[in-house]
């Protein structure tokens, strides 16, 4: 068993594993997870003294050792009731005997086929939890959809169980949307109660010419997880990348998005809401990379914050000279239940090109009492008077989910949020 | 039996005393008004009732058949029958103003022990309430109150009065800024209420919304405090001869 706790239990264990770890016999995977390994090694896990993570402060998790998940692979467990044909992954592990989508591949079983295109977008050595992964990750989804195709719905579960002692995993998904390709992907990232975990998933997406990418994903880990997701995204001539992002469990989380906008007329929205009750730490950082003309990003975080929680939102908006006509526009805002909530946040814009159009805007604000006042007085409860103004402070990001399954998902997620709020 | 009862009643804002010892009768199925100069303290008056925060009662009592409405919530003055149109209705952004009614609805119902009313049982309602005030339908899907002029404002306050059916409506100057046709509707609104067990507190600037709902009593509220009350033929002796007389009396 493992006892080295935090960054250098992960070193440790990459030492004793790697002859063992899927794909490593293939040299230039075992040379991805080396390279990773060492800039790992060398800085652990980010301190607040770097720019990237002011806000988020890991050196809780320095001080625990975790283990490789150790579930079975045939099981049993209780998954939530799913919302489309679905791949599911059981502490990290693809279960295919959970999955019912008929398109699920586990990344571990074709990693032969992966060379030039697994690691091709992540950056392990700007981002220290990417390159955890890339040293760690054992498993993923493995996706395609063919040119011209229509996906449709799939959901990717990604489940915890309780175990004694806290577990990681590090989930790698690749995902390809050939030309012309459409599809809605809805992630739940979830555990058992009292399920205590690291889940640090890595994306690698690629949307070429013309396909259009829906990505939800509804963050709702348990109560005591981590979540640290990083979401590296490319997108080619006129294609488009939608994600919606909801941060709402875990003690702490933070969805890390880069998107980059490659080809002429390609569009991003990249929106989210965080719902915080007391304890949490929440952080959404977004950096956007206009690279390419007449590309256009929209973007509108909304923030809730009760208790003692707090929240992060970061954006970076990069215009590199030859994206001319970008129009960008980003808006991130909070809503503070609680004297005791905090938020952070800091937009940032680079722009290296002159004909552009781009904005953004913050604001932070409390729950307003004429407004709250006005439906009390037509006798509407309290609790339900301050569940339709927070329903209507995250109207605008979340009426951006224009396809059904997912703004039905995110739907009962905030209000589940709410109910678990007003009985806190 | 008074079905709203004001005894003595005295209230301050951060330590300034707006309200003055207010004592003042509503017996079930009259209609009282209540005029007075601007700053006088009638949306004072209508807020405490209604239950706003931010006012210390510091003295006497207001009770709703019988019962303390001062211990109450807002909300549970609403379940009681009390219903507050504001001078300046609050706009709810992100709110749709049929959620809002219909929430607001089936609040009330559930208090009264009645089944609550699906999305089309609540709009077969509300579409005949705002055919009766000549709102255009189109103001059901709207955000609450927002981009609506003045009048359709005051139009909203009304039609919340008319689904909810309180037992106690207060109108805080629901008439100013209307125009007289704007004003008959409204009046209109008012008048089908009518019935033994609704009241109304009329709070007026204007004596013009008078003549169309004839009130029972008149009170004058200067300062404070109420100087003198009389019968309808009051209202037209202040529109006449103005407040300076009454104030010189306070
Ligand atoms: N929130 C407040 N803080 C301080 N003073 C207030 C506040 N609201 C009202 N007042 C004061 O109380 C007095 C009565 O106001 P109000 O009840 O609105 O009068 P009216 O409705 O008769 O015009 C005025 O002098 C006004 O300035
Ligand atoms: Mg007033």
């Amino acid at each position: 068993m493992n006892a080295v706790a935090g960054a250098a239990g992960f070193s440790h264990r990459f030492e004793g594993l790697r002859s063992r770890l899927p794909g490593a016999k293939l040299p230039w995977l075992d040379a991805l997870r080396g390279e990773a390994a060492e800039s790992f090694g060398a800085q652990g896990f980010p301190t607040r003294r770097v720019e990237a993570w002011k806000y988020t402060d890991l050196n809780p998790l320095g001080h625990v050792s975790f283990d490789e998940p150790l579930t079975l692979l045939d099981g049993g467990v209780t998954l939530p009731p799913a919302i489309a044909p679905r791949v599911v992954f059981v502490d990290g592990r693809f279960r295919e005997d959970l999955s019912d989508h008929p398109g699920a591949r586990s990344l571990a079983r074709h990693l032969p086929e992966l060379e030039g295109r697994l690691g091709v977008l992540a950056q392990p050595a700007r981002e220290p939890m990417a390159g955890l992964n890339t040293m760690l990750f054992e498993d993923g989804l493995l996706l395609e959809i063919g040119e011209g195709v229509d996906g449709g719905v799939m959901e990717l579960l990604s489940y915890a169980t309780a175990c004694e002692r806290p577990q990681a995993f590090h989930p790698r998904h690749l995902i390809r949307l050939a030309p012309g390709a459409s599809l809605t992907l809805i992630e739940t990232a979830t555990g058992a109660a009292r399920a205590r975990y690291l889940h640090n998933p890595v994306y690698e997406i690629e949307v070429a010419e013309g396909a259009r990418l829906t990505h939800g994903r509804l963050q709702q880990e348990a109560r005591e997880a981590w979540h640290l997701s990083t979401v590296y995204a490319r997108v080619a001539a006129g294609g488009v990348y939608d994600n919606f992002t909801l941060n709402a469990g875990g003690k702490l989380a933070r969805n890390e998005i880069h998107t980059a906008l490659t080809g002429a007329r390609a569009q991003c929205h990249m929106n989210g809401a965080q719902l915080l009750v007391d304890g949490q730490h929440a952080d959404t950082t977004t950096a956007l990379d206009h690279a390419a003309p007449d590309c256009s990003s929209r973007q509108t975080y909304k923030t809730v914050l009760s208790g003692k929680s707090r929240g992060v939102f970061q954006g970076k908006i990069l215009v590199r000279q030859a994206a001319q006509k970008t129009d960008g526009y980003q808006m991130n805002q909070a809503l503070l239940l609680s004297p005791d909530a905090e938020i952070d946040s800091k937009p940032q814009l680079e722009i290296y090109a002159d004909d552009v159009k781009c904005s953004h805007g913050a604001t932070v604000g409390e729950l307003d009492a004429d407004q709250l006042f006005y439906l009390r007085a037509r006798g509407i409860p309290e609790s339900e008077a301050k569940a339709m103004l927070v329903e209507a402070f995250l109207q605008e990001a979340v009426e951006s989910v224009a396809e059904e399954t997912l703004r039905g998902a995110l739907a009962r997620a905030v209000d589940g949020w709410w109910r678990a709020e007003a009985a806190a | 039996m008074g079905m709203l009862k004001i005894e003595n009643l005295s209230a301050e804002i951060d330590g300034k005393t707006i309200l003055n010892g207010i004592s003042l009768e509503v017996p079930a199925g009259e209609i009282h008004a209540v005029m007075g100069p601007n700053g006088s303290g009638k949306s004072t008056l209508s807020y405490v009732l209604a239950g706003r925060e931010g006012y210390e009662v510091t003295g006497g009592s207001a009770t709703f058949h019988g019962q303390d409405l001062l211990a109450l919530d807002p909300e549970e003055r609403a379940a009681a029958g009390l219903f507050l149109a504001f001078q300046y209705p609050v706009e709810l952004p992100g709110v749709g103003n049929a959620n809002f009614l219909r929430t607001a609805l089936n609040a009330i119902r559930k208090t009264r022990g009645e089944p609550e009313l699906d999305a089309m049982q609540f709009l077969k309602i509300a579409r005949e309430r705002m055919k009766a005030l000549s709102m255009p339908e189109d103001m059901l899907k709207r955000g609450v109150n927002v981009g609506f002029s003045g009048g359709e404002k005051k139009r909203n306050e009304v039609l919340q009065m008319a689904l909810l059916r309180p037992q106690l409506a207060i109108l805080d100057e629901t008439d100013s800024g209307l125009d007289i046709d704007a004003l008959k509707i409204v009046a209109d609104g008012v008048n089908a209420q009518r019935a033994p067990d609704f009241s109304a507190l009329i709070i007026t600037h204007y004596q013009r919304l008078l003549d169309y709902i004839i009130p029972d009593r008149v009170h004058v509220l200067v300062k404070g405090r109420i100087v003198k009350s009389g019968g309808p033929e009051l209202a037209h002796a202040l529109e006449k001869e103005g407040y300076a007389s009454v104030q010189e009396a306070a």
